[in-house]
């Protein structure tokens, strides 16, 4: 303020710095991180789109309601709500500066998320068994693709969760770790959510077909 | 700085990431109406409860907004306030490229769909 006051009184040119001073490092990782997940978001997006578009082509090959067990997608999506529930805890006693049982939540995270991927792979074992494989129908080509982006998501949000408690354990939660350790809260809270999508759009709409 | 309250609400302050409102209540409240949200739906598909596919399907939609809008509080802890309202720009931003893209793609389809009218009846007569 008071330098653009001075410049026009001696009638000098004024510049306007918006952002004039340093910011420490990562300042804005997250804000970055955010819209990297708004553009993950537009991939899946898409992918639901091509879903709605070719989710009644079955080309005389089996329908939603021959192939989905919706126990089985209960305890699917109930493995990954608990995850998310486990790693606001891992999130919780990070704030709290307790390394051991940040370590303990983000390891009880990653095996609701191992428990996920399992159950899904044990479904697309048992459909590609049934002869339900994704070159079979429009239907299965874009069910296999959506699907199986979002659990190939998971998987990369568990090697980086993997990597993280490595990184904790040897650097202890040092600011790095705490910025990464939310980076990954976003990236694995942002994943449930599409998975919200996922069981109502693909699983519940697809059964009441 | 000037006080505890002033901490424990933080988000206003000019270098919060916005995260440093987690608590322990938030992430149960999240939970807990997760929970209920995801288990409504699951009941009335698989029990059938209401009288036609249409309302529904209706409402578990509406119950997947619901939830949605659920994990983006109290998980995610959006607010216009984190990062003096970037992210809620972003994430509207995200939105109306979300809806222009499903209601067009769906629309368009659709209507190609009934444009072949003659072809999608010869399929489907039985």
């Amino acid at each position: 303020m008071t330098v653009a006051v001075n410049s026009s009184q001696t009638g000098e040119p004024v510049f306007y710095l918006a952002d004039e001073h340093p910011h420490p490092e990562g300042y804005s990782t997250s804000l970055g991180f955010w819209i990297y997940l708004m553009s993950d978001c537009l991939i899946f997006a898409m992918l639901f789109a091509a879903f709605g578009v070719l989710g009644g082509n079955y080309a005389a090959g089996p329908a939603p309601k021959d192939l989905f067990d919706l126990d089985l997608v209960a305890v699917n999506t109930s493995m990954l709500l608990l995850s998310s529930i486990t790693y606001g805890f891992a999130v919780l006693t990070m704030q709290q500066n307790k390394v051991g049982q940040t370590q303990m939540w983000l390891a009880i995270t990653g095996l609701f998320g191992l428990a996920f991927i399992g159950i899904e792979l044990t479904e697309f074992a048992h459909m590609i068994h049934e002869g339900a494989t994704p070159q079979r129908s429009a239907f299965l080509s874009s069910f296999f693709t959506l699907v199986g982006t979002h659990g190939l998501h998971v998987s990369c949000g568990i090697i980086w969760l993997v990597t993280l408690m490595v990184q904790v354990q040897k650097f202890g939660l040092v600011e790095a770790n705490r910025r990464r350790l939310m980076c990954l809260s976003m990236f694995w809270h942002f994943l449930d959510v599409v998975w919200i999508g996922v069981f109502t759009f693909v699983y519940l709409l697809g059964v009441l077909r | 700085m000037n006080t505890d309250t002033h901490a424990a609400h933080a988000g206003d302050h000019h270098h919060d990431d916005g995260h440093a409102h987690s608590t322990f209540s938030g992430y149960m409240l999240g939970f807990v109406l997760s929970v209920v949200l995801t288990a409504i739906p699951f009941w009335l598909v698989m029990s059938g409860t209401l009288p036609s596919k249409q309302i529904t399907a209706l409402v578990i939609m509406a119950f997947a907004v619901v939830q949605i809008v659920v994990h983006m509080v109290y998980f995610l802890h959006m607010s216009p306030r984190s990062e003096n309202g970037w992210t809620m720009m972003a994430l509207i931003f995200t939105i109306v490229m979300v809806v222009i893209a499903l209601s067009g793609s769906l629309w368009v389809m659709n209507h190609l769909n009934s444009n072949m009218m003659p072809m999608h009846q010869m399929t489907g007569m039985k």
